[in-house]
C-alpha cells in the first residue's frame, strides 16, 4: 500500500487515561479512509495527531514520509498548508461573512490579487452548492450549511490531505448525503487522500475504500470495507449491527452489594 | 463597509483621549508657567523653612512674579539655601528687599513674600535677598506665648 | 509534614502558572509581526470593542465620581472653611488614584470579561484550532490584537475619566454648591503637577492595563472549553484583575508617591 500517512506504535494519554496504546496503521494515498469506533476512543485525537497539533508520547507519525512532530515550526505551517481540517462544528470564523472566511486561507498563504482570490473563493463554494450564500455570516448558517462552507474552506488551498472529524454527526439525511457526495466527489476530483472520522457506519462504509477501527486505545480491525463486515470480531460486529450489549456493556460496572446500601433507600 | 465607520470612532476614540489629555495637562494642572529662558535666579538663605517646597509660588505685594527653584542645605552656614526663579520682567526689586515665608489660608500651602526695599540698586541674576524671615513655627510661637518667655524671635 | 510539601508543590505550580502565562504574552506580542496593513486592521477593530465600546460606562462613572466627590469634600472642607479646596481635592484624587483605578476596575468588568469570553468561545467552538490548522498563528492573530488594544485603550479611558471627573465637580462645586471658581481652578492648578501627577497617573494606568488585559486574554485561552469553563474564566478574569490592580495599585503608590 501506498502509504500517505503511516501511525507507528503510538502512544497518548491524557490526565491519566491511556488514549493509545501501542497504535500502528497506515492510510493509503487518493483513497478514503474511514477511521471509526465507538465514542470516546478520541479518534478526533488522532487526527490532531496527525496535524501535529498534539504531540504523542511515544512513537510516531509520518505524513508523506516526513515525521510531524519533528518538523521545525516553520515546515509543519508549511505542511499544514496542504492539510484541510474539516472540524466538527465547522469552526467558522464568527466576525468573518461566508466570502471572507473561505478567502482566508488564500489571503494568507498565497500572493494572488483580490480578483483571483474572488475567483477561487466562489469556485470553491459552488462546488459545495452555497455560492449564493457568500455574502452570509456564520450566525446565519444552518448546521448543514456551516459544514459545507467549512469544507470549502477546507479546500481552498487544494490540498494533498482532507480530514473530516465526525461530518455527518447531527445532520439530517439530505444534509448528510450532500456531504458523502461532496466527498466521494472531491476525492475523486484531485489525487487527495481524505481521512474520514466518524461513528455514522452506513455513511461511512459507502464510500470508504479502506476502514479502521478503533476501541479501548487499540487498533481492532483494519482492511477494506467488505473484509470489515465479514470479520468475527465480536467488537467490530456489535459496532457495526448497533447492538445494545456485548464486548461494550449496557449496563456500567456495578458497585458490591455493601456499597450500594450507603445510597441510600431500600435495596 | 463597516470598517470605515468603526475607523471613524476609533479616531474619534483617540482624539477624545488626546483632548482630555490636553485639558488635564493644561488646565488641571497649570502646565506652561515656568519658562527658564524668562527667568533669573535669586537666592535667599532661611533659618527655618519649615514646609516650603519647591515649584512654591514667590510674591510680591499678592501678584506671582516666580517660584522657588531648589531647596539646598548650607553646610557652612547651617541654613536652608533657597533659590527661586523671578521672570525677567520683573527686574526692579531693591538689594534690600526681605523675603519671609507665608502660609496662604488654614491648609495653604506656603510661599515666599517678598516686601520691596528702598535701595536704589536692584536684584540681577545670582543676587541674594539677605533680609530673610522664617516660617512661623506654630509650636514655638504657642510656646512663646504659654511661658512667656523673654526670648523673641531675631 | 505534607502539608509542607503541598504548600511547596502549590508554590511551583504557581510559578509554572506565571511562567506559562508569561512565555504565552511573550509569543502572542514580540514576534515578527503579521502583514502590517492586515494587523493594523485587526488593531483597529478591537480598539473600537475593547475601547469605544466601553466609553459610555467611563464617562458615566467619571461624572458620577466626580460629582460625588466634590459633594462630600465640600461637606469636610466647609468644617474648616476651606471650601475652595474641592478643586484641589477633586483634582489629586481623581488624577493620582481613582482615574486609573476606576477606570481600570471598570475595564476588567467590561471589557476585560467579555475578551475572556471572546476567546474562550474561540477555543470552544474550535477557531483556534482552524487558525493553527491554517498554518496561522491565533496567538498572533487573535490574541496579539486584543492585548494591545487593551494595553493603548485603558490609559486613554483614564484620561477621559479624570477629565469627565473634573467637569463633573466642577459643575456640582461651583454652579451647585457656590465654590468659587477662581478659587477652585487656581488651588487646584497650584496643587497639581504635570510630572508628579499626571503622568504618574498615566504610568498607572499602563501598568494596569497590561496586568488585566494579560490575565483577561489568557484566561480565555486557557480555558475549559466548555460553556461552564467560560463562565468560570470570566468570573476569574474580574476577579483576578480586580485583586491584581489594587495590589499594583499599593506598589506603585508606594514607589511613586511616598518619600520613603
Amino acid at each position: 500500500m501506498d502509504a500517505y500517512i503511516e501511525v507507528q506504535g503510538l502512544q497518548f494519554s491524557r490526565a491519566d487515561r491511556i488514549i493509545y496504546d501501542d497504535v500502528s496503521l497506515q492510510i493509503p494515498r487518493g483513497k478514503i479512509t474511514a477511521v471509526m469506533g465507538p465514542s470516546g476512543t478520541g479518534k478526533t485525537t488522532l487526527l490532531r495527531l496527525i496535524a501535529a497539533q498534539l504531540a504523542p508520547d511515544k512513537g510516531c507519525i509520518r505524513v508523506d514520509g516526513k515525521e510531524v512532530h519533528t518538523l521545525s515550526r516553520f515546515n509543519l505551517y508549511e505542511l499544514r498548508k496542504k492539510m484541510g481540517m474539516l472540524f466538527q462544528s465547522g469552526a467558522l470564523f464568527s466576525d468573518m461573512s461566508v466570502f471572507e472566511n473561505v478567502a482566508f486561507p488564500l489571503e494568507e498563504h498565497t500572493k494572488l490579487s483580490v480578483d483571483e482570490i474572488q475567483v477561487r473563493v466562489l469556485e470553491k463554494l459552488h462546488s459545495v452548492g452555497l455560492k449564493g450564500a457568500a455574502a452570509l455570516m456564520p450566525a446565519e448558517l444552518s448546521g448543514g450549511m456551516a459544514r459545507r462552507v467549512a469544507l470549502a474552506r477546507a479546500i481552498a488551498l487544494d490540498p494533498a490531505l482532507v480530514m473530516y472529524d465526525e461530518p455527518f454527526t447531527g445532520q439530517d439525511p439530505i444534509s448528510k448525503g450532500v456531504l458523502v457526495e461532496l466527498i466521494r466527489q472531491l476525492n475523486e476530483q484531485g489525487d487527495i487522500t481524505s481521512v474520514l472520522v466518524s461513528h455514522d457506519v452506513a455513511e461511512s462504509l459507502s464510500i470508504a475504500d479502506h476502514v479502521c477501527i478503533l476501541a479501548g486505545g487499540r487498533v481492532v480491525a483494519e482492511g477494506s470495507p467488505a473484509q470489515i463486515l465479514d470479520s468475527d470480531d465480536p467488537r467490530v460486529q456489535q459496532f457495526l449491527k448497533g447492538e445494545p450489549d456485548g464486548p461494550v456493556p449496557f449496563h456500567y460496572p456495578e458497585v458490591s452489594a455493601d456499597d450500594t446500601k450507603s445510597l441510600g433507600g431500600a435495596q | 463597509m463597516r470598517s470605515k465607520h468603526t475607523e471613524l470612532l476609533v479616531g474619534s476614540f483617540i482624539v477624545l483621549g488626546l483632548a482630555a489629555f490636553v485639558y488635564l495637562a493644561v488646565q488641571v494642572s497649570g502646565l506652561g508657567f515656568s519658562n527658564n529662558k524668562d527667568t533669573y535666579q535669586v537666592v535667599a538663605r532661611f533659618d527655618d523653612i519649615a514646609g516650603l517646597s519647591n515649584r512654591a509660588k514667590v510674591s510680591i505685594a499678592g501678584v506671582t512674579v516666580g517660584d522657588v527653584e531648589s531647596i539646598t542645605f548650607d553646610k557652612e552656614l547651617y541654613m536652608a539655601l533657597v533659590t527661586m526663579n523671578i521672570r525677567s520682567d520683573v527686574d526692579n526689586i531693591p538689594t534690600d528687599s526681605s523675603v519671609a515665608i507665608l502660609t496662604s489660608g488654614l491648609l495653604g500651602e506656603k510661599y515666599l513674600g517678598i516686601t520691596i526695599g528702598a535701595d536704589e540698586d536692584v536684584l540681577t541674576g545670582g543676587g541674594e535677598i539677605y533680609d530673610t524671615q522664617s516660617a512661623l513655627v506654630l509650636e514655638t510661637l504657642i510656646s512663646q506665648f504659654l511661658f512667656n518667655s523673654g526670648d523673641s524671635e531675631e | 509534614m505534607n502539608k509542607v510539601i503541598g504548600l511547596g508543590a502549590s508554590a511551583l505550580n504557581w510559578l509554572e502558572a506565571v511562567g506559562k502565562a508569561g512565555i504565552f504574552i511573550f509569543q502572542s506580542v514580540f514576534r515578527l509581526p503579521v502583514r502590517l496593513p492586515e494587523a493594523i486592521n485587526l488593531l483597529i477593530k478591537q480598539l473600537y470593542s475593547v475601547g469605544v465600546l466601553s466609553l459610555v460606562i467611563v464617562v458615566v462613572s467619571g461624572a458620577f465620581i466626580g460629582m460625588v466627590l466634590s459633594l462630600q469634600g465640600y461637606s469636610i472642607l466647609a468644617k474648616f472653611g476651606s471650601e475652595d479646596a474641592v478643586g484641589q481635592l477633586l483634582a489629586l484624587s481623581l488624577l493620582r488614584e481613582l482615574g486609573p483605578v476606576v477606570t481600570a476596575l471598570l475595564f476588567a468588568g467590561r471589557a476585560g470579561s467579555s475578551l475572556t469570553a471572546e476567546i474562550g468561545l474561540m477555543k470552544a467552538t474550535e477557531q483556534l484550532s482552524s487558525y493553527e490548522m491554517m498554518g496561522v498563528d491565533p496567538l498572533r492573530r487573535v490574541i496579539a490584537p486584543r492585548f494591545i488594544a487593551g494595553v493603548i485603550c485603558m490609559p486613554i479611558l483614564s484620561l477621559i475619566f479624570s477629565a469627565v471627573g473634573i467637569i463633573g465637580g466642577l459643575m456640582v462645586s461651583v454652579a451647585w454648591l457656590g465654590v468659587h471658581d477662581g478659587a477652585f481652578w487656581s488651588l487646584m492648578q497650584q496643587s497639581v503637577y504635570f510630572d508628579t501627577d499626571i503622568v504618574n497617573g498615566l504610568i498607572k494606568a499602563v501598568c494596569f492595563a497590561i496586568a488585566v488585559t494579560w490575565i483577561a486574554v489568557y484566561q480565555g485561552y486557557e480555558c475549559v472549553p466548555t460553556s461552564e469553563g467560560i463562565g468560570k474564566a470570566t468570573t476569574r478574569t474580574v476577579v483576578l484583575g480586580s485583586l491584581a490592580i489594587l495590589a499594583l495599585d499599593f506598589v506603585l503608590t508606594a514607589a511613586m508617591f511616598g518619600d520613603f
